[in-house]
C-alpha cells in the first residue's frame, strides 16, 4: 500500500508548487537578479544598447552630492521616527491595556492611521501645516507663537515628515506590543510583588521590560525597514523638496529610474537600498541569537 | 492609574487631529478656511459644493472601484498560488521541498521595490502599462503568503488529512474542500493584511499607470492635487474623506480582525 501513495504523494506535491514556482522564477527571482546586474550598467530606458560599466554606477553615487544628501536625510529620518514610535508605541501599549476601561476604543484610535490611505492623510496634513491658513499655524498665532513654513522650509521639512512618520507608525507598533505584553505571564508580576517590588515602575523594570527583549528588539528591525521605505509623503507633499532637504533613497531611486530613465543607476540604488534592509536583518538575527534570552 | 483615561483622551485627540480637521474643511467654503479661523464646525455648510467638485472632476467611483478590482485580483492570485503550495510545504514529501522552503525564505529578505525596475521593463515591452494587468500580476506571487500557510497547516492533525484520504480523495480535493475551510484565521489574517498594504500602496501605481482610467486610489489623489484642486482646500479634503472611508469604514466594522489580522502579520513590515 505504502509505496503507490508515496509515489503520488511526490507528484502532488511537484505539481501544487509547480504554479507558484513558474510565478515566483518570472515575477520574483528572476527581476530581483536582472537589478543586480542592471547596477553595474548604464542602460536607460529607449537607449538602443546598453554597456557594462562595472562600478561605475556606485562611483558616480559616491560623487553625487545629491545621492549624499539623499542618504543622510534618510537616515535622519529613521533616527527620528524610529526611536519616537517605538516608545511612543510602548507607551501607548502599557497605557492602554493597563485598564479595561476604554481598551478597544482607544486601541481603535491610535491604529486609525495605519489603515488610512497615507496618499489621502498626507493631503489632510498638507492643510493642517499650511503656513498660512494651516490650524496647527493658526493655533501658534493664537498662542503668540513664531509660525514655521513646515513642509515648504528646508529647516523643519524633514521634521515635519517624521512627525507624520510617527503619527502613522505608533498604533501599528502599539499593536505588536501589546500581543507581547500578553504573552507575559501573570504570576511573574504576583513574584515580583511578593518579592519587593512595589511600585509600578519596578514591576516594569523587573518583569516586564526584559519579557519584551524579542519583541521590542523586532519592533526595532520592522521599524527602522518601514521607515527606511518613506516614500508616499513625500511622493506626494514634497517632491524631495525644497531644494532637496526631503530627498529620500526610495524617492531619489524612483526619480533616476521613472523620470530620468536611468535604470542603471536606479538599480544600483536599489541595490544599495537592498543592501541596508539584508544589513538590518542580519543584525536581528545576530542580537537574537546572542542577547534577548530571558536572563 | 487615575491619569490613564485624561492622558489617553488627550493623546487620542491629537491622532485624530488631522482626520478632525479635514472631515471639518471639507464642509467648509473656500472663504472660511481662508479665514484660517480654529473653529471646527463651519459657519456655513458647503458639502454639496465641495463634494460636489470632487465628484464632477474626477471619476472617484471609478478610483474606488479600480482600488477594488486591483486588491481583489491581488488576493485572489496570491491566494491560488499560496495555499496549495503551503500545503505541500507542509504536509507532503515531495522532491524539491527544501529548496522550495529555502527560495521561499530567501524571498521574504527582499522588499517589492527590488524587483520593480525590470518588471517595468517588461510591462513596458509587453505593452501592458496603464493595466490592470500590471497593477496585479507583480504581487500575483507573494512568498509571505506561501510562509504564513505553511506555518499554518503545519499545526492541523495529520489524522485530518489521513481520513480524508481513506475517504478516497485526491491531494487536491484535500486542499480546497479539507484544508481551506480549516485555514480562515490564517486567510482573513493574510487577506487583511495584503488589502491593507495594497490599497494604500503608490510606488507601483504611480510607475505603472498613467491618467485615470486605472488609477487606484491612492493614485487618484495624487492626480486631483497636482491637476485640479491647488488651493482649492475644500474639495481636496473632500476627495481625501471619499478615498480614505472605505478601509476606514471597514476596520471600524471589524477592527479586532484588523488589529489581529495586522499583528500577527505584522513581521512582514
Amino acid at each position: 500500500m505504502r509505496p503507490p501513495r508515496l509515489a503520488g504523494e511526490a507528484v502532488a506535491g511537484a505539481l501544487m508548487t509547480l504554479p507558484a514556482a513558474i510565478a515566483y522564477l518570472l515575477l520574483l527571482l528572476l527581476p530581483t537578479l536582472a537589478t543586480a546586474l542592471l547596477a553595474f550598467t548604464d542602460y536607460e530606458l529607449g537607449a538602443p544598447d546598453l554597456g557594462w560599466i562595472g562600478l561605475g554606477n556606485f562611483q558616480e553615487m559616491l560623487a553625487d552630492r545629491g545621492f549624499g544628501v539623499s542618504v543622510r536625510n534618510t537616515l535622519v529620518y529613521v533616527g527620528l521616527v524610529t526611536p519616537v514610535s517605538i516608545l511612543g508605541g510602548l507607551g501607548l501599549a502599557l497605557l492602554v491595556e493597563a485598564g479595561a476601561k476604554g481598551r478597544a476604543f482607544f486601541r481603535a484610535v491610535f491604529f486609525l492611521p495605519v489603515v488610512s490611505l497615507t496618499a489621502a492623510m498626507a493631503a489632510a496634513w498638507q492643510y493642517l501645516l499650511h503656513p498660512t491658513i494651516g490650524p496647527v499655524n493658526a493655533a501658534l498665532r493664537a498662542m503668540g507663537v513664531g509660525t514655521p513654513f513646515w513642509l515648504s522650509s528646508s529647516d523643519t521639512v524633514l521634521l515635519s515628515l517624521a512627525a507624520i512618520g510617527v503619527w502613522e507608525s505608533i498604533g501599528f507598533n502599539m499593536v505588536l506590543f501589546m500581543a507581547g505584553l500578553t504573552a507575559i505571564p501573570r504570576e511573574l508580576y504576583a513574584a515580583a510583588e511578593v518579592d519587593g517590588a512595589r511600585s509600578g515602575f519596578d514591576r516594569f523594570r523587573l518583569v516586564t521590560w526584559p519579557l519584551l527583549g524579542p519583541t521590542t528588539l523586532f519592533v526595532l528591525t520592522i521599524s527602522m525597514i518601514r521607515s527606511l521605505r518613506v516614500f508616499d509623503t513625500v511622493a506626494v507633499l514634497t517632491q524631495g523638496g525644497p531644494n532637496k532637504a526631503s530627498e529620500v533613497l526610495l524617492f531619489t531611486m524612483y526619480q533616476q529610474g521613472f523620470t530620468y530613465l536611468r535604470l542603471g543607476y536606479s538599480a544600483a540604488i536599489t541595490l544599495v537600498f537592498l543592501a541596508v534592509v539584508l544589513a538590518l536583518m542580519w543584525l536581528q538575527t545576530r542580537v537574537l541569537d546572542r542577547r534577548v534570552h530571558y536572563s | 492609574m487615575r491619569a490613564r483615561l485624561p492622558i489617553l483622551g488627550l493623546l487620542g485627540a491629537l491622532v485624530l487631529m488631522p482626520y478632525l480637521w479635514m472631515v471639518a474643511a471639507s464642509l467648509k467654503p473656500a472663504s472660511e478656511i481662508f479665514r484660517a479661523s480654529l473653529s471646527l464646525w463651519p459657519e456655513h455648510l458647503a458639502i454639496a459644493e465641495n463634494y460636489g467638485r470632487v465628484l464632477s472632476r474626477v471619476p472617484v467611483l471609478l478610483y474606488l472601484w479600480n482600488g477594488i478590482v486591483v486588491c481583489g485580483g491581488i488576493l485572489l492570485f496570491q491566494l491560488l498560488f499560496a495555499v496549495p503550495a503551503g500545503y505541500a510545504l507542509a504536509k507532503l514529501r515531495f522532491p524539491g521541498r527544501s529548496l522550495a522552503f529555502g527560495a521561499v525564505m530567501l524571498g521574504l529578505l527582499v522588499p517589492p521595490h527590488v524587483p520593480a525596475l525590470p518588471l517595468y521593463v517588461a510591462a513596458s515591452g509587453l505593452g501592458l502599462l496603464d493595466s490592470y494587468t500590471a497593477l496585479i500580476a507583480p504581487f500575483a506571487i507573494s512568498v509571505f503568503a506561501i510562509f504564513l500557510f505553511r506555518q499554518f497547516f503545519s499545526a492541523l492533525p495529520d489524522d485530518l488529512l489521513h481520513a480524508a484520504r481513506l475517504d478516497g480523495m485526491g491531494e487536491w480535493a484535500i486542499v480546497w474542500r479539507v484544508v481551506l475551510p480549516n485555514a480562515w484565521p490564517a486567510a482573513t489574517a493574510f487577506a487583511i493584511f495584503s488589502v491593507v498594504s495594497h490599497w494604500n500602496d503608490l510606488f507601483w501605481p504611480l510607475i505603472v499607470v498613467q491618467g485615470h482610467a486605472h488609477a487606484t486610489p491612492a493614485l487618484g489623489v495624487l492626480q486631483f492635487r497636482s491637476e485640479e484642486a491647488g488651493d482649492d482646500f475644500g474639495a481636496m479634503m473632500a476627495a481625501a474623506v471619499l478615498m480614505t472611508l472605505p478601509l476606514v469604514l471597514a476596520f471600524l466594522l471589524a477592527q479586532r480582525r484588523f488589529v489581529e489580522g495586522i499583528a500577527t502579520t505584522g513581521l512582514k513590515g
